[in-house]
């Protein structure tokens, strides 16, 4: 089917953004209070000039060929280049601090703030999840939804409107922290206007992924599609409440946040909890769902399971925030429910975790012939074991020793780095040979190597943290015989070196094997052998959840 | 039963708003009380508004990061209160917009680091850790000292807050950035207004640097009035309306 007609309702509404935000992103240069805000103001006009040409240029080629009948590839493969870009970018801001936290007369340099731990750190943290994690959900939720819901994306170039949008996000954060501009709530720092910029490229994402499911040709939606809309729907609820502030002035990057105190503390935990059940869990268990029984070649262990597994885990999720508050001014009922509703998290947190792995049964020789399987399933397995530690921590009489301590940074690693990070790695060893259209991998030794390298890399990493962490609680309640304090604080920062040292090398050991998929991919995509077609290409066969 | 599901399967406004609902009931238990149960706030005396100074000094805390590696809410354990004084308040937070009680100690907690330390101390310890503390990792902060304090939107930013109901007089407002400097220069013409002001407010050059206001001076004026406005002498923790 060809497009007769030179009007296109995606371009001119995507010009329309455009244009309006050039306008706008003017209108603060001239209003700007301060440098750092003018330079956010600049890059944004710059980034709406240059979304304009590549929409003028795309338009200009004409009416094209509408492959309505073809899967939209194009703005996934994008998606695999930005997270393997990300995620190597935010794995070696985090090896950065974590030496500046080891050797601290080293990597500081007095006379700038600009790479400073206290604004690195925001840079690590946004890079890894926001950055990496959330161009491989975009670019893995724009896979599975055209293959199981056999439609083409929704929305002609709108798809791509929200993979550039998205990058322009990125951009900004990270930029902005590197000069200081930042709203100070973990996960939350990204100034107001990037904070109304990304809800814009959010809606448009949640349009798109609506839009797909609605043409689809499937009668059921199927249970990854679940997780992916919760994901979407959830992050846009907590994005827009949580970030609710007043700007200083229409010209400055700062601002206050409308709620104080103990209130604005519990808003940001159930935002930051959740953060860590929605963006980091749901949607990734929607990968796990999709990739492991694609690369298992076997059906979803268990329908049931799945749709108990979903309703109770996003239900419960919610509730867990006050358990980043024990012992706080947050009343105690607070703390006691969310604490209750943690522990019970545990249970749906297993349940996916039995319907992931058990989807192996009469497929586990393929974890020794597989490396790219084995990482999906260790991921797995990580999963199971940081939703055991997580509802653990949330006791109140284990929080009191755990909270504050390094203990929390191994506990978010371990659900980082293995299950976050494997299953996204796993995804991507399966979409570039799909994608690329090539029969394999260009190497299953360098994936072996990956996985072992940051394998040991997490071990290292989670042990090290759970001593530093254990070590520096127990030190800080220790007496003495008289009756006093048996360490004073800074003895307990010196307690830390050797376990900082011990994580900065696990951290390193994990960016190497990133390094080597990257190169692995790279000539995956680039080899010469012909390409070569795969069912996948066209609505066809799809995975089906057992019934 | 099983069946039932097919509802959500099919139809994908039903499994949106299916999802909706089930993911609002948590927050709207769980978080909305918090705005109308009075108890959830402590009524104590002593804590009032940052003064323009201390509340620049808080922005260059945020925009800093020193949330990452700093508490500011002191547990109510034995030996946190011993390490470093009285549990901290709801109400010792209420106009802070946002709130900085942080989720990690890599350094010590800040609540009530409020007159422990000497101005001196604290700026040989920003400008350069180590030279105080051998063991510390924190990062040098030496740029602020040279840094003026840019103080010619103090009024905006006493005027957002005052949205926020931050009780701000409209004199406070419209001297805000005259304030800002006031409170770093005792010598000036307008110190005496601005104690008027703002009672019990301390007035002094923080960084050594009488002729200039730095963001050091901001920084120093608000680490020095952390957690020393409640009188705990007279605080009843408990009396049944501060038990929560």
């Amino acid at each position: 089917m060809t497009q007769s007609s030179g009007f296109r309702g995606d371009a001119s509404a995507i010009l329309v953004i455009l244009v309006g935000g050039a306008f706008l992103a003017l209108l603060g240069i001239s209003r700007a209070i301060d440098t750092p805000f003018a330079v956010q103001m600049w890059t944004m006009f710059a980034a709406f000039l240059l979304g304009g040409a590549a929409l003028a240029w795309e338009v200009g080629k004409g009416p094209r060929q509408d492959h309505s009948s073809r899967y939209e590839n194009g703005v996934v493969k994008a998606g695999v280049i930005a997270s393997m870009f990300w995620g190597v970018a935010g794995l070696l801001v985090g090896v950065i601090i974590a030496l500046q936290l080891s050797f601290p007369e080293i990597f500081y340099f007095p006379d700038f703030g600009w790479l400073n731990f206290g604004r690195l750190r925001p840079l690590h943290t946004s890079a890894v999840i926001f950055a990496f994690g959330g161009n491989v959900l975009i670019a893995t939720s724009f896979y599975v939804v055209q293959r199981t819901c056999r439609a083409r994306l929704a929305g002609g170039l709108w798809p791509w409107f929200v993979f550039w949008g998205y990058q322009l996000f990125i951009a900004l954060a990270g930029t902005g922290y590197l000069m200081g501009i930042t709203e100070g709530r973990e996960y939350a720092e990204p100034p107001w206007y990037t904070d109304i910029w990304l809800t814009l490229v959010w809606v448009a994402y949640l349009l798109v992924f609506l839009g797909t499911i609605w043409k689809r040709q499937e009668k059921h939606i199927y249970v990854a599609n679940w997780f992916y809309l919760a994901f979407i729907v959830t992050i846009a609820m907590l994005h827009i409440i949580n970030n609710l502030a007043i700007p200083v002035t229409f010209g400055s990057s700062f601002s206050y946040s409308l709620f104080s105190g103990v209130q604005d503390a519990l808003t940001q935990w159930w935002y930051g909890h959740n953060a860590v059940g929605f963006f980091l869990t749901a949607g990734f268990l929607a990968i796990m769902y999709y990739f492991i029984p694609k690369q298992a070649n076997r059906p979803v262990y268990s329908y049931r399971l799945s749709i108990i597994h979903f309703w109770a885990l996003i239900f419960l999720y919610i509730w867990a925030g006050p358990h980043h508050l024990h012992y706080t001014a947050l009343p105690q009922w607070a703390q006691t429910l969310g604490a209750t509703f943690s522990i019970m998290l545990w249970m749906p947190s297993w349940g996916g975790m039995i319907n992931g792995l058990m989807t192996l049964s009469g497929a586990w020789d393929k974890l020794r012939t597989d490396p790219v399987l084995r990482m999906l399933v260790v991921s797995v397995a990580f999963y199971g074991m940081s939703t055991f530690e997580g509802p653990m921590m949330s006791i109140r009489a284990v929080n009191s020793l755990s909270h504050y301590t390094d203990w929390t940074i191994g506990h978010v690693h371990s659900g980082a780095l293995g299950w976050v990070g494997f299953v996204s790695f796993g995804a991507l060893y399966c979409l570039t040979p799909w994608l690329w259209r090539k029969q394999k991998l260009h190497s299953l030794a360098l994936v072996d190597w990956h996985f072992w390298l940051a394998t040991i890399g997490i071990v290292l990493y989670i042990t090290s943290m759970w001593v530093a962490g254990v070590m520096q609680g127990l030190m800080w309640r220790a007496y003495n015989e008289y009756g006093f304090l048996e360490y004073s604080f800074v003895e307990t920062v010196e307690a830390m070196h050797p376990y900082y040292i011990i994580r900065a090398l696990g951290g390193g050991l994990y960016l190497l094997g990133a390094l080597i998929m990257v190169y692995n991919l790279w000539r995956t995509a680039t080899s010469k052998e012909p390409a070569h077609e795969r069912v996948t290409d066209a609505p066809a066969a799809v995975a089906v959840p057992a019934e | 039963m099983w069946k039932f599901h097919k509802w959500f399967e099919r139809h994908t406004l039903i499994l949106l708003i299916g999802i909706l609902v089930v993911v609002s009931i948590g927050g709207l238990v769980q978080i909305a009380p918090l705005f109308f149960i009075e108890s959830t706030i402590e009524r104590v005396d002593g804590v009032r508004p940052y003064s323009p100074l201390e509340l620049a000094g808080r922005e260059i805390y945020v925009r800093e990061g020193c949330y990452v590696c700093h508490s500011q809410m002191v547990r109510p354990l034995r030996d946190e209160v011993e390490r470093y004084g009285h549990y901290s308040l709801a109400a010792e937070s209420m106009y802070d917009h946002p709130f900085q009680w942080g989720s990690k100690r890599t350094g010590p907690d800040l609540a009530r680091v409020g007159d422990r330390y000497s101005d001196e101390w604290h700026r040989a310890h920003l400008v350069d850790p180590r030279s105080v503390v051998p063991e510390s990792v924190m990062p040098p902060y030496a740029f602020l000292e040279r840094r003026d304090l840019d103080t010619a939107h103090m009024d905006a930013h006493l005027r957002a807050n005052r949205m926020l109901r931050v009780p701000y007089t409209d004199e406070q407002l419209a001297n805000a950035n005259a304030d800002a400097r006031a409170q770093a220069e005792p010598l000036a013409s307008n110190a005496f207004d601005f104690e008027q002001r703002y009672p019990g407010v301390a007035i002094r050059d923080f960084d050594g640097q009488p002729d200039r206001v730095t963001e050091m001076d901001a920084l120093i004026a608000y680490l020095q009035m952390l957690g020393v406005g409640v009188d705990f002498s007279t605080y009843r923790a408990d009396q049944p309306e501060n038990e929560r």
